[in-house]
């Protein structure tokens, strides 16, 4: 699971839970991927993710360091290339391969496995 | 000189001839990607020519280098229904047109197609020859020419009664290819990983044109199985992403379906076709999730979704859930690490409204997207066969006729307005989409 994935993923699903935002994670294995760098796209990106529980997850996992805390504290990020280029790292490159995922209301967990988090719920709790 | 038409130079779309309903999509959907204005002298139809203007070959070129349905696309230098119409009209050609390619420098190939008949060499060279008062001075060079010239004969599409002469003629220059070449590259034959219902190559790339998918779109199949659409959407520069319900698909491990292969090989997974393709960085991820459940942020916003919805013939169309209903008692602790989601029936008409909800939710506004929907053929009325959603409006409706009593429709929709209401919209009666699987499954004698 890529960070960019964990970034736009809820646990909605879960009866009862209307945000389910962010979820935590707890990785057991990441591993680093290469992706080619993309101006254009991290941009459009930018503006779609939610910033504080991108820093968060980028923590979690070990890569807060990458990016900083607030989005506001870089003027013209559109043009900044080094910033591009870590939001690029961070969002698409760091992948958790073995982990969990938690509900932040419910704490129920949904297991990731060979990178693919498996968001299938009992049938007793849909 | 008089001019008899307009200055506009005008060109040859060339089509192949295979899936000829979702031609006109084709074209459409690729000069709105890159804002083209196509004037159409003729219109897209069955037959495989069709003559537009263009504002300069940049254009002929840009819709070239995204068409499946396009062979090649010639500038069209003289058209009719005779020989002697067509020598006519080369002749009132601006001759600056033609000219700068009949130079000593530049080696030619003229070539003659024709469509529904074969001609023997001798006629051909008949052909050829009698372009002889074109004074052409490059050499000719059959292999690797700079310039082709191609004469085009089109002798209908009834091979029991072809006409001795040819309905209409074209004459051009060709000024270039289609990508057809991506239907092969692309395979399945070829392809790393794959499922029983894997979409082909070309269909899989026709739906990422009328889906208007440009490098950098964020691209989503909810029923993704073994990732085709995937592998077109992040071809032409999609970053993708898909879930699907089913963990032994997702992972890799369900039973191969290549006749000879009795075990998946290692490694087999959707992120291994990417690799193939050396598509890796375009692909954002998986997951296991029952489409019938909620899953994403809801203000996420995708550029397009391409699905290929279970239909309950070749695969099980079903979401978690229990047939004793919402009350049913939880499930004991001890008994949870090896449970297996109970899974309940999901109606195609109830998954159609959540397909169309969650687009409406989901994309992001002029974001199309595109699936498939079965039909029976007899009982299919545009009116209330379809699916409709206030948010979304219908831009095509391509027929893929699969038996006599059956046909999937590829169905493009965009999203014209942002929903006001969580609130879901009931079930469409889509008459002749529960008898499609009535019949599929019940055989005739269900006619009533
Ligand atoms: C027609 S197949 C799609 C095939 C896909 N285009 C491919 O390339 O393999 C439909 C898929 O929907 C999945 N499916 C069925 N019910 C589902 C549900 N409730 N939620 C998510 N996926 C589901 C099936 O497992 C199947 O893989």
């Amino acid at each position: 699971m890529k960070l960019l994935t964990h970034n736009m993923l809820s646990s909605r699903c879960i009866k009862g839970v209307s945000v389910g935002y962010p979820l935590k994670i707890s990785a057991k294995n990441v591993r680093l991927v290469n992706c080619d760098f993309d101006t254009d796209f991290t941009v459009r990106i930018i503006q779609k993710l939610d910033w504080n529980a991108l820093w968060e997850a980028a923590e979690s996992v070990g890569h807060a360091d990458d990016i900083p805390k607030n989005l506001s504290d870089i003027d013209d990020y559109d043009k900044n290339d080094e910033f591009l280029r870590k939001v690029h790292h961070v969002v698409l490159e760091v992948e958790v391969i073995e982990g969990e995922l938690e509900c932040p209301e419910t704490g129920r967990k949904f297991p990731i496995e060979d990178g693919v988090p498996n968001m299938l719920l009992n049938e007793d709790e849909v | 000189m008089k001019m008899e038409s307009s200055d506009k130079v005008k060109y040859v779309l060339w089509f192949a001839q295979e899936h000829v309903n979702f031609r006109a999509a084709d074209i459409e959907s690729v000069a709105s990607i890159f804002n083209i204005e196509v004037n159409y002298h003729t219109e897209i139809s069955d037959v495989p020519y069709c003559i537009v203007e263009l504002p300069s070959e940049k254009e002929a070129h840009l819709l070239a280098s995204r068409c499946i349905s396009l062979r090649s696309v010639l500038e069209l230098w003289g058209h009719g229904k005779t020989n002697e119409e067509l020598h006519n009209s080369i002749q009132q050609t601006p001759k600056d047109r033609m000219y700068p390619h009949f130079v000593s420098e530049k080696s030619f190939r003229l070539t003659v197609e024709t469509f529904c008949k074969s001609l023997s060499m001798k006629e051909k060279v008949e052909r050829i020859e009698s372009f002889s008062y074109l004074p052409i001075e490059g050499n000719v060079n059959l292999k690797d020419p700079d310039v082709t010239f191609y004469l085009l004969e089109y002798f209908g599409q009834d091979s029991n009664n072809i006409p001795e002469q040819p309905y209409e003629l074209f004459f051009g220059r060709w000024v270039a290819d289609g990508q057809r070449s991506l239907i092969q590259k692309l395979s399945l034959k070829t392809r790393h990983f794959l499922g029983n219902t894997s979409m082909d190559a070309q269909l899989s790339l026709l739906m990422a044109n009328q889906a208007k998918i440009v490098p950098g779109s964020l691209v989503y199949d909810p029923f993704v199985g073994s990732g085709s659409l995937l592998v077109s959407a992040a071809q032409f520069g999609g970053y993708v992403s898909g879930a699907d319900i089913d963990f032994l698909m997702i992972h890799g491990k369900s039973r191969p379906v290549r006749p000879n292969q009795k075990v998946r090989e290692k490694g087999e997974s959707i992120k291994s076709n990417m690799q193939q393709y050396n598509l890796s960085s375009k692909y954002v991820g998986v997951l296991v999730a029952d489409f019938a459940r909620p899953l994403w942020r809801p203000d996420v916003r995708f550029d397009a979704i391409l699905t290929d919805p279970p239909y309950g013939v070749r695969e099980a169309t079903f979401k978690v859930g229990s047939w004793r209903g919402p009350d049913i008692k939880p499930i004991a602790e001890k008994h949870l690490p090896h449970h297996i989601p109970a899974k309940v029936d999901y109606d195609l008409q109830e998954l159609m409204r959540d397909l169309l909800d969650f687009a409406a939710n989901h994309l992001c506004m002029g974001g199309r997207l595109v699936f498939w929907l079965p039909i029976c053929r007899e009982e299919y009325d545009e009116e209330k066969s379809l699916p409709k959603h206030k948010c979304l409006r219908l831009i095509y409706n391509c027929e893929q006729v699969l038996s006599c009593h059956s046909s999937r429709l590829l169905l493009c929709m965009e999203k014209v307005k942002e929903p006001v209401t969580k609130e879901k919209t009931p079930p469409a009666e889509l008459t002749s989409t529960t008898r499609f699987r009535h019949r599929y499954f019940g055989g005739k004698e269900q006619k009533e």
